[in-house]
């Protein structure tokens, strides 16, 4: 037996100084000699723990092997039966708690770098699609579904019901689709091309794209039963910003890191006045949140030109749920951390702007409901911090309006709508839902593969099986 | 894209634009409003919807020029496309029979508050507009507010126009008055309806204003339209944009409408540039 290769290799990155003044994407990305290297690491255990690991089931082993080949057309096609987003996930998923946990590798601290191979595969197709080959797609169901919102649940989804040869339209409120992952998901972490190009991929398999559409505005879910849709996908998500409660939060200056986040991705204030939505960061900027979103809205802050970005967070490093690796990135950056730290109220300068902010220095008590330990204020522990821009990354709830425009859902206290765990059928006939408007706000992959499940289950309805 | 039916300048600087946009038009009620992006590389605006229609798959909206996005809209005419045009979004306007309702608009508000005054006195209401403007030459849509109402009362800041006063003056005459006022409805600039409110709060009378932050996506996403109405944070996109005037803290809004000056200057400056460039020498 050939002897194990411990040695991962690692993903070129630009150099923390340098990215972190600019929005080019921070990853560079394997070379054809890293990607063979790392993918001969792979022993094609027969267990494929891996592919158990992924919530969308890719064939790891199988587009490993056709890539260590050099059989890039059939890695992709490996890579693709399962999963219509592999640039997307190969930069944004979390495999270190995912595939990459369960790699028989993992044993030696050393599992193959699944998520940097995908990427490898997903940009190589790009780079050459000549040699992309078109799926197999059943002969047309006659049957039409209606997907609402364009984030990864619903692309997912969509790419699935159309393979199984049903009519799919997705209708998205924005003027772009992709949902979270254009508006949310910074450019230096995922290029908007990336997410344009994979939704090219999904369109190119007979789904229609409506844009500008708000579903329970200019049409409801009844409506869209009504007028020859037989099923009923719900992907919205949770882009309903929460915020701290607290006097003066509403001072000029202060963000949700939707607001943040959504001009600058999306509305690409970044490169204002060339695009007309301003975005107003001054020197000295606090996040509020310990989650990847306050990673994204912080890194994003020192690359619009902030000269101090502090993430304030209530409770300790440990508990952070934001990706290790993009605690890393932020920390290299030159991001600042206050852990145990909890704002209480914000003052304003004569233009009503933000100027400073008062904070509780935190311990930590007993776990709570999450299971991580609770803050509590530390009695005259009350500090000032000086700050000119604030954004508030506490999570987000998903939006009230297809609950409150749709006879029959049914929501719970967090104002996600109850589904099947498995299936994503809601209570109401003939709509399914999945992605954070069910879980809350959770992982692109979670939400793909809950489209994947849901559109498995419409196909079964639809074909009355 | 949707195509831009007509153009109408209704003053030097405020225009209308009748949009192609069927599926809105099927679906629009009076105090809604969509949300405007003008090419690829525009803002998302809020404009209020001021008239639309079904049959004709249409939707009028009327703007003022102020910053870089009206002035780039008002560059276009008929058969112009916009990039895109999203609505309606928003609470419709609350209508019932009130009784007798004073509706007082300024600004573009005059072609917001017409299908809400037309819609009260559908339900029955006895509606008493008052419409104000600076100066003769900003006045419009006198014949189609006073159709819409039982009365109407013209007022111009200089008097080059009917009656010289503000709108609040004719509000406060109603309101001592004998007739009964079971509501107010205060469309136009920010301090026309904190001023209106102001004036209505002593009477006890109900005011409904109809508030325009600064708004991003406009369905609720991003918090930037928040403002405060009873000391509780409310997003004008998705609770408003209709509110009680008496309870909303006017002085936060106007703070929060004044975030972007600067920047706005700078886009101004940018889009004039542009346009000189696109000019041949």
């Amino acid at each position: 037996m050939p002897k194990l290769n411990l040695n991962r290799e690692p993903m070129p990155r630009q150099e923390p100084k340098v990215r972190a003044r600019n929005f080019d994407e921070v990853a560079l990305g394997y070379s054809a000699e890293q990607a063979m290297a790392e993918s001969s690491r792979c022993i094609q255990c027969p267990k494929r723990p891996c592919t158990g690991g992924c919530p969308v089931s890719v064939d790891i082993p199988e587009f490993i092997k056709a890539l260590r080949e050099n059989d890039m057309p059939g890695a992709v096609k490996a890579l693709k039966r399962k999963n219509a987003l592999p640039g997307i996930c190969g930069r944004v998923c979390p495999q270190e708690s995912q595939c990459e946990a369960v790699c028989t590798l993992q044993k030696q601290h050393a599992p193959v770098a699944i998520g940097r191979l995908e990427r490898f595969v997903a940009d190589w197709e790009r780079s050459n699609p000549e040699s992309s080959e078109s799926p197999a797609i059943e002969p047309p169901s006659g049957k039409n579904v209606a997907v609402v919102g364009s984030g990864p649940s619903s692309l997912t989804a969509s790419a699935d019901l159309a393979k199984m040869g049903h009519k799919v339209t997705i209708f998205e409120a924005l003027h772009v689709p992709g949902g979270v992952l254009v508006y949310g998901i910074p450019q230096f972490r995922l290029p908007k091309e990336i997410v344009q190009n994979e939704v090219n991929y999904v369109t190119s398999l007979g789904v229609d794209l409506k844009l500008d559409s708000v579903i329970g505005r200019i049409e409801t879910v009844d409506e869209l039963l009504g007028n020859g849709y037989n099923a009923v996908f719900l992907g919205t998500g949770a882009g309903l910003p929460m915020f701290l409660g607290c006097p003066g939060e509403n001072l000029g200056g202060i963000y949700s890191a939707n607001e943040f986040l959504t001009r600058t991705n999306l509305m690409k204030a970044y490169l204002f006045p060339k695009y007309v939505t301003p975005i107003k960061v001054g020197k000295k900027v606090a996040v509020i949140g310990g989650g990847n979103v306050a990673m994204d809205s912080a890194r994003c802050a020192l690359r619009l030109g902030a000269e101090e970005v502090s993430i304030i967070y209530r409770r300790s490093k440990t508990e952070m749920p934001a990706r290790h690796e993009e605690v890393e990135n932020a920390e290299e950056e030159g991001i600042l951390f206050k852990f145990l730290t909890n704002p209480i109220s914000f003052t304003g300068n004569e233009k009503g702007s933000v100027k400073a902010m008062e904070c509780n220095e935190m311990e930590l008590g007993e776990p709570d409901a999450s299971g991580r330990r609770r803050p509590v204020p530390k009695k005259g522990s009350e500090f000032t911090m000086d700050v000119d821009t604030v954004v508030v990354a506490l999570g987000t709830t998903p939006n009230p309006l297809i609950a409150s425009t749709t006879e029959g859902l049914k929501t719970t206290s967090h104002g996600t709508l109850v589904a099947d765990e498995v299936t994503g059928k809601t209570v109401k006939d003939r709509v399914w839902a999945g992605g954070d408007i069910v879980t809350g706000a959770a992982t692109v992959i979670s939400a793909m593969g809950a489209g994947k499940r849901a559109a498995a289950s419409i196909d079964a309805f639809i074909r009355g099986k | 894209m949707y195509k831009i039916l007509l153009r109408q300048d209704l003053v030097p600087n405020i225009h209308l634009f009748k949009i192609e946009a069927p599926a809105v038009a099927r679906k629009a009620q009076a105090g809604q409003f969509i949300i405007v992006r003008v090419d690829e590389k525009g803002e998302r605006i809020p404009l209020t919807i001021a008239d639309w229609n079904a049959k004709e798959g249409s939707v009028s909206v009327v703007f003022m020029e102020v910053g870089a996005t009206t002035r780039q809209l008002a560059s276009l005419g008929a058969g112009d496309m916009i990039a895109d045009f999203v609505g309606p979004l928003g609470l419709p306007t609350h209508v019932e029979d009130f009784g007798t309702v004073a509706m007082v608009a300024g600004g573009v508000g005059v072609a917001v508050i017409t299908p809400i005054a037309r819609a009260m006195k559908q339900k029955g209401n006895r509606v008493i507009s008052i419409m104000g403007a600076r100066s003769k030459n900003l006045i419009f849509w006198e014949e189609e507010l006073r159709s819409a109402s039982d009365q109407l009362i013209v007022v111009t800041d200089d008097g080059s126009y009917m009656r010289k006063a503000l709108v609040t003056e004719p509000l406060k005459e109603l309101l001592l008055g004998p007739e009964k006022i079971s509501r107010v409805v205060a469309i136009g600039p920010t301090m026309m309806m904190k001023f209106s409110a102001l004036t209505s709060q002593p009477f006890g009378v109900k005011t409904i204003v109809s508030l325009n932050p600064i708004m991003v996506d406009g369905t609720g996403m991003c918090g930037c339209c928040r403002v405060s109405v009873g000391g509780q944070t409310k997003f004008a996109c998705v609770d408003g944009p209709d509110f009680d005037g008496h309870q909303v803290d006017w002085d936060l809004l106007l703070n929060r409408q004044r975030v972007y000056l600067d920047e706005e200057k700078l886009s101004v400056e940018a889009w004039q540039k542009e346009l000189a460039a696109a000019r041949p020498a």
